[in-house]
């Protein structure tokens, strides 16, 4: 049941209006003399969350391979269709040939992305991260698309738990000396 | 009146009307500093001057605290393209804020600001000493309202044209209770304890020795806070403005160094409508008030300095106006805008009331304490020339 407040007539106090003006000025004048809240930003930056969605960016492993493969998986469930890869490969005689294949190029077209992270989200190898960088300026179209070099500069070097590929190539070199499952 | 006494008059008004100039300016930035105290920012704090500002602490100290903004406010003023709307009535729509700003300004004339002392008999620094003092500024000020009805007219569109009508609805109601709640004063220091018999505003501090008569005059001294509120346009009262309703009120057509002016006025009239307060409750530029018992020095302490004495009334003066600015602002910050028929209630059935209940409950109360107390103990010297 609705609870019926009695609305009681003002006193006469009340009605002058100026209790409730000294007690607003009183208010304001703490205020006054508290915190600022204004963060100046330039100098100032906020802290960045590490769950933070900024700029989508490629990165490498610990030992400097890129870990992108071109699987172009980002590519097929990117809702605003931003990412374009032209895959490529490892050409032979290099550290990473057992990789195989890596993006000759990867463009992210800043302009079209929504930081859903849905590419973060699918990468089978923990290649593609929304990171912390929230300021973006360009002064032309061109600008903001992203190429591969830029997105690497970005995306810097982040840890990796499971060295997938160096763990599979020594598997297989195992498996070749004669004493594994394979 | 000799060519020198001219000029030097001049001279004086020049002085006078940069310092006031100056004191609403630096109102804008007290202005937006306060508001952003209030508001937990900061304010701003970014204007800098090329070589003061590279002085160790205190250069830094006045960036922050935006001590160069209004020359930077002032100088984009006068710089920023100033479109002239085709709609426009041209030569009132010109002519307004100058309407606004000059009785603003005016006023000043005949001001008190402060004292000096020739073998102890104190005189006035004021540019014209006239007798109609409190009806000059009363006359004056109120012209105010013709620069704005005058922009809302002329602007020729709708939000002006309320602006201005409201604006004249208010200015009305309220300069009826400021004028009545001024008559107390008068008939104060008029008295024969004091021995005036004019309207000038030296007089008015010159019996405020004793007791500033916001003291014991409360009543009146508020209906005049309230009114000068309304009469200054400051919020709660801001009719004329009503930036959320009216877009920018009577300014809504007003660009650049037009607009500037409006805005200058109305700092100006703040600034002038709070000296005219402290001239009449606050007792002007006398220290503190003596209450009959302390010595008489307590009321001027630098009566004796000579010049310099002057110059310490004069910024105490400012001193005390200067906080009744800040009171202004701090009021704005505080609360919301009345609604239209509300300032009207308030004007009408509340303070014309009040102020008419105060002049007669201080004139039986006056004239119960001359006849009782005061002619008794008369001192023949304190009257004026004995009339003819």
């Amino acid at each position: 049941m609705a609870k019926v407040l009695e609305r009681k007539p003002l006193t006469f106090a009340e009605k002058t209006y100026l209790p409730q003006v000294l007690g607003g000025l009183k208010i304001t004048f703490k205020n006054m003399l508290g915190k600022k809240v204004t963060m100046e930003y330039p100098e100032e930056r906020p802290n960045i969350p590490d769950n933070y969605r900024g700029v989508p960016t490629l990165v490498h492993d610990p030992n400097g391979r890129e870990k992108c493969v071109s699987c172009q998986l980002c590519e097929f469930v990117c809702p605003p269709k931003a990412i374009r890869i032209t895959p490529g490969s490892i050409p032979e005689g290099d550290e990473h040939e057992h990789v195989e294949k890596a993006p000759q190029d990867f463009e992210i077209n800043m302009l079209r992305c929504i930081y859903c992270g849905m590419c973060q989200e699918v990468c089978p190898e923990e290649a593609i991260f929304l990171q912390d960088v929230y300021s973006l300026v360009g002064t032309s179209r061109e600008e903001l698309v992203f190429h591969k070099k830029k997105l690497y500069e970005l995306g810097g070097t982040r840890p990796d738990q499971h060295y997938k590929w160096d763990v599979k190539k020594a598997a297989e070199e195992e498996a070749l000396a004669g004493n594994g499952h394979h | 009146m000799d060519i020198v006494e001219i000029l030097l008059k001049i001279l004086f008004a020049i002085l006078v009307v940069v310092v006031i100039m100056t004191i609403a300016a630096y109102s804008v930035l007290a202005e937006r500093k306060v508001a952003s105290w209030i508001q937990g920012r900061v304010g701003p704090n970014r204007t800098a001057l090329p070589g003061l500002s590279a002085i160790p602490v205190l250069g830094r100290f006045l960036v922050r605290m935006g001590m160069w903004q209004p020359l930077a406010d002032g100088v984009k003023f006068l710089f920023k393209e100033d479109p002239l709307p085709g709609h426009v009535k041209k030569w009132y729509y010109c002519l307004a804020p100058v309407v606004a700003l000059v009785p603003s300004l005016s006023t000043v004339a005949v001001l008190p600001f402060g004292a000096y002392w020739v073998n102890g008999v104190e005189y006035p620094l004021v540019l014209a000493n006239v007798d109609i003092g409190i009806l000059f500024i009363l006359a004056i000020s109120s012209l105010t309202v013709y620069g704005i009805v005058m922009a809302g007219w002329a602007a020729n569109s709708k939000y002006p044209y309320f602006g201005s009508i409201r604006s004249s609805a208010q200015m009305i109601s309220y300069e009826l209770a400021m004028g009545m709640s001024v008559i107390p004063v008068f008939m104060w220091a008029n008295g024969p304890a004091t021995g005036f018999g004019d309207l000038t505003l030296f007089g008015v501090v010159a019996a405020q020795k004793d007791l500033w008569l916001g003291i014991w005059m409360p009543l009146p001294a508020f209906v005049f806070l309230v009114s000068l509120f309304a009469e200054t346009n400051r919020l709660p009262f801001d009719m004329p403005e009503s930036e959320t309703e009216l877009v920018g009120g009577f300014h809504t057509e007003y660009g650049s160094f037009k607009f500037g002016l409006f805005f200058v006025g109305e700092y100006a009239a703040m600034a002038i409508g709070s000296a005219v307060f402290v001239v009449l409750f606050l007792g002007g530029w006398n220290f503190l008030p003596t209450f009959g018992f302390l010595p008489d020095w307590v009321a001027n302490p630098w009566a004796t300095w000579g010049w310099f004495g002057s110059v310490v009334s004069v910024l105490f003066f400012i001193g005390k106006t200067l906080t009744f600015i800040f009171l202004f602002i701090w009021v704005r910050w505080t609360l919301p805008r009345f609604r239209y028929d509300q300032v009207m209630n308030l004007g009408w059935k509340y303070l014309v009331p009040l102020a008419v209940a105060s002049i007669i409950i201080y004139a039986i109360v006056i004239a119960l304490w001359d006849t009782a107390v005061t002619v008794d103990h008369i001192k023949p010297e304190t009257f004026g020339p004995a009339p003819q």
